[in-house]
């Protein structure tokens, strides 16, 4: 499309380009090595050093006799922006403390209650069913995934052990599959198994749980049977 | 014969119908016009207001020998020697509001409790009644 100077605009301040016209007729895309490359701290350290402002006069003096280079850049360097943000983990909500029952929302486990253990490094809660109770082993959950009930069960003795964290949860490097037609309907597939160490870790947990569950009636049948709205209820309006 | 046994007059427990205060009650301290009243409740947080009758139910219960515009003190002294509020809470009507907001304010255990003992009680009526069908079928 030929656009001559006086067909640049349709009427005075509409272009007749669109944007993406625009772009593709200036050709900009066509640049390399558009994004700079990011310096070393210890050279952008260098900079700052330099830059910084010690005499008015030195700098007066400096700009003044500042030969410019008669060499430009070819290329339209960018910046890359500076990432002032940082990742922290959420707030544990307000209704959430160690021992508290809370209701599953999402996942292979949604509708189940659990125990709140602690919250990870991530921002995640640790909770467990526990296990032996009803089948929900030592997860992480997205507190925003969770309603937290008022019941409580006392765990300000229960010790977890130093090695649950984060990266305990990870998923294991899994052998890559060789495309085969067995493989892609899963004939032969060995189901995986409970690395043994977990479930010693489960059960450690679980036998000083299950005591204080115990010690509360009716709190194991009620972390036993699962959550569900019936005829009328409204959770927004109900009080757990 | 009176065709109506509840009258808006001055003195008349009301119940409010709707708004932050629904549930609670307060007396009618003056009529205003054929639409609206102000009422007055010292003894249960219902601050003097006017409003529209719509808005109230009137109770079976009234106060004796109110004068129109008495003042909230001169209120309280007369709700609490005659005894309105007690009397209200003895109704049937009462206990049932007071019934609905135990049961809105129940936490997902104490749910799950009362679901629990509903079902123990319905399993012993339940096989009681049986074993007397039985006896008396026998």
């Amino acid at each position: 499309m030929a656009v001559n100077k006086e067909g640049a605009q349709l009427i005075p301040g509409v272009s007749r380009l669109s944007r993406s016209q625009r772009y593709a007729k200036r050709g900009l895309f066509l640049m390399k090595n558009k994004v700079a490359v990011p310096r070393k701290a210890s050279d952008r350290k260098a900079a700052a050093r330099d830059e910084k402002p010690t005499d008015v006069n030195v700098d007066l003096v400096k700009a003044l006799t500042h030969k410019k280079s008669s060499l430009y850049p070819a290329d339209t360097l960018r910046k890359p922006k500076v990432n002032h943000k940082s990742n922290r983990p959420a707030a544990l909500k307000e209704t959430i403390s160690p021992g508290s029952v809370l209701i599953l929302l999402a996942g292979r486990f949604r509708g189940k209650r659990v125990v709140f253990l602690k919250q990870l490094e991530s921002g995640l809660l640790l909770v467990t069913g526990p296990y032996r109770v009803n089948g929900v082993p030592m997860r992480r959950v997205n507190q925003a995934y969770v309603i937290a009930t008022s019941a409580k069960v006392d765990v300000s003795d229960v010790t977890i052990p130093e090695n649950i964290n984060d990266s305990y949860f990870s998923r294991e490097q899994e052998p890559k599959l060789k495309g085969t037609e067995e493989e892609f309907f899963g004939e032969n597939a060995v189901k995986k198994a409970v690395p043994s160490h977990k479930a010693a870790d489960q059960k450690t947990i679980d036998n000083q749980i299950i005591p204080k569950i115990r010690s509360q009636n009716m709190l194991a049948s009620y972390l036993r049977s699962s959550f569900s709205l019936s005829k009328g209820q409204a959770p927004h309006l109900m009080k757990f | 014969m009176v065709a109506f046994k509840r009258l808006a007059q001055v003195g008349r427990v009301v119940v409010l119908n709707d708004g932050l205060k629904a549930g609670r009650t307060a007396v009618i301290v003056d009529i205003i016009d054929h639409n609206r009243a102000i009422i007055d409740g010292p003894t249960t947080g219902v601050h003097r207001q006017e409003i529209s009758f719509n808005r109230v139910t009137l109770t079976d219960i009234t106060l004796k020998a109110v004068p129109r515009t008495i003042g909230s003190n001169a209120l309280k002294r007369a709700i609490i020697k005659q005894g309105s509020d007690a009397a209200w809470a003895q109704t049937a009507w009462a206990k049932k509001i007071q019934q609905r907001s135990v049961r809105a304010n129940l936490s997902d255990f104490d749910r799950f409790k009362i679901m629990r003992l509903k079902k123990q009680q319905r399993f012993i009526v339940q096989r009681q009644m049986a074993s007397l069908k039985k006896t008396k079928s026998a």
